[in-house]
């Protein structure tokens, strides 16, 4: 459980730590993206680049296939994109102004 | 029993840390702090101490090391003087925020430029809203007695806030004093048992030691580092009764010397506090009543217990070993001087011993004799000037 928002300052932890491990995970940083990463699943081979070099842990590997992206997380860096192989190219940075959601 | 020696304000402030025997130091030489360090390698060197002497390769790395130490639940000190202190800079205020209560002694010296090694408290001064504990020393024996009560102060767990303990380049370090020591059990008894509230190692509670605070938490995070900064002014006071009741001599917030029924009087920091005191004394000798206010503490700014002390004379000078540019006067000045402000003190400020420039008996005689031109007239013209430079 990550801090509270609310949390007044006499109830902060000791100079500000956070005093358990696996917050980050409960941390919106997708709101931060500018572009987003759209994944084509027909064009996708599933040879995980993306995944390995993703800095946020945000493609999401299903039995060993990628199935998507998680924008929670996902800052828009365009690192996935630019290292799916040129052959393949399955995902595409759009700007976030795009979408509606 | 106490023992009396003669040794360098770097070798009593060396002697204390051994005493201490703390778990990890990190060091990096710099004029004039080098000897300090120089000395405590040779005691671990020596096996007199268990310490872990980390030889890192800056001051940015001396108070990084200290930091991740700290934070690893160590007791921990390091040293340093002017661009060490300055290039140590960013780390310093990590380690107030982080609340690690880490003690330095900084041996004072002149900030560059032009590159001088000599004492003045711009290094010092230039950290004193990094929210560290800042304790001045006016000779060796002082040096010792405040390292001590540093690691209780910034140890207390209502405080946990690091501490530095200044001592004037050369002035202090460099010369040769008696002074007394205390035994090693009784030393270590007073410094007690390290109580880390911060285990970076605990496995079994793992924990995030500086994790990033935006608009969200930043805030409260200040908030309660100027709570624990508070909390301090109770600590130290605590911490100085005991001290004196294992050694005899008296601590505060400041020192006050003939103050009693003073007309006119100087604060001063530091090594030319004695020489303050000698001036003073000539001064009473000469008919004139004049008083000395050393203060101790710097921070936390005991502004209302100085107000207090200072309220019944006709002038008094503040006297700054270092400036503000562009601001009149010197930080230790202006800050008495809005500690005043509702009160109608006569305060003027002087700014002397820039780069180890000597402050003499005459030079604070003479701002004794421009005090008592202000207590006749009541007028004060000049508010700061100069002691010591050629004009």
């Amino acid at each position: 459980m990550a801090i509270p928002a609310d949390t007044k300052w006499k109830d902060m932890p000791l100079g500000g730590m956070v005093p358990e491990p696996g917050t980050s995970e409960e941390y919106q940083t997708g709101t931060w993206r500018t572009f987003r990463p759209v994944l084509d699943t027909d064009k996708c081979i599933s040879c995980l680049t993306c995944w390995i070099l993703c800095p946020d842990s945000a493609i999401i590997v299903e039995d060993s296939k990628v199935t998507g992206i998680n924008y929670k997380h996902c800052k828009g860096c365009g690192i996935c994109a630019r290292a799916c192989p040129d052959k393949v190219k399955a995902i595409t940075m759009k700007l976030e102004s795009e979408f509606n959601d | 029993m106490a023992e009396k020696v003669a040794l360098t304000g770097n070798d009593a402030a060396a002697t204390a840390f051994k005493q201490v025997n703390p778990d990890v130091a990190a060091v990096y030489p710099i004029t004039p702090q080098t000897e300090l360090m120089q000395l405590f390698a040779g005691f671990v060197a020596d096996g007199l101490v268990d310490t872990e002497l980390v030889a890192v390769e800056s001051e940015h790395s001396a108070m990084s090391a200290a930091v991740g130490a700290s934070a690893a639940g160590a007791r921990v000190f390091t040293a340093t003087s002017s661009q060490g202190l300055a290039l140590m800079w960013e780390i310093v205020y990590i380690a107030a925020s982080l609340r690690l209560p880490i003690v330095m002694a900084t041996v004072n010296r002149a900030l560059s430029g032009p590159i001088n090694i000599h004492c003045d408290h711009s290094d010092s001064m230039g950290a004193r809203d990094s929210g560290w504990i800042q304790i001045f020393s006016e000779n060796a024996q002082e040096v010792y007695d405040n390292i001590f009560q540093a690691f209780r102060i910034a140890e207390d767990h209502n405080v946990l806030v690091p501490v530095m303990v200044t001592l004037d380049g050369f002035i202090l370090s460099h010369t040769m004093e008696t002074l007394e020591l205390l035994p090693d059990d009784v030393v270590k008894e007073f410094v007690g048992e390290f109580e880390p509230a911060t285990n970076l190692l605990e496995v079994k509670n793992p924990v995030k030691i500086g994790p990033l605070h935006l608009t969200d938490f930043y805030f409260e995070t200040k908030r309660a580092q100027v709570e624990a900064m508070e909390r301090a002014r109770g600590a130290i006071l605590d911490v100085a009764d005991e001290w004196e009741k294992l050694s005899g001599r008296k601590y505060g917030y400041f020192d006050e010397y003939r103050l009693d029924d003073a007309d006119v009087a100087v604060v001063v920091l530091g090594s030319a506090a004695g020489t303050a005191k000698d001036a003073c004394d000539q001064m009473r000798d000469e008919g004139v009543k004049a008083g000395v206010l050393k203060l101790r503490v710097f921070r936390p700014f005991p502004g209302k217990e100085i107000t207090t002390a200072l309220r019944h004379l006709k002038a008094v000078g503040v006297m700054d070993r270092s400036c503000s540019f562009g601001l009149e006067g010197g930080p230790l000045f202006n800050e008495i001087r809005a500690a005043a402000y509702d009160t109608d003190l006569k305060l003027t400020g002087q700014i002397y011993g820039l780069g180890g420039r000597d402050v003499t008996i005459d030079h604070i005689k003479s701002i004794y004799a421009e005090l008592g031109k202000v207590a006749e007239s009541g007028r004060i013209d000049p508010l700061t000037w100069f002691v010591g430079v050629r004009d």
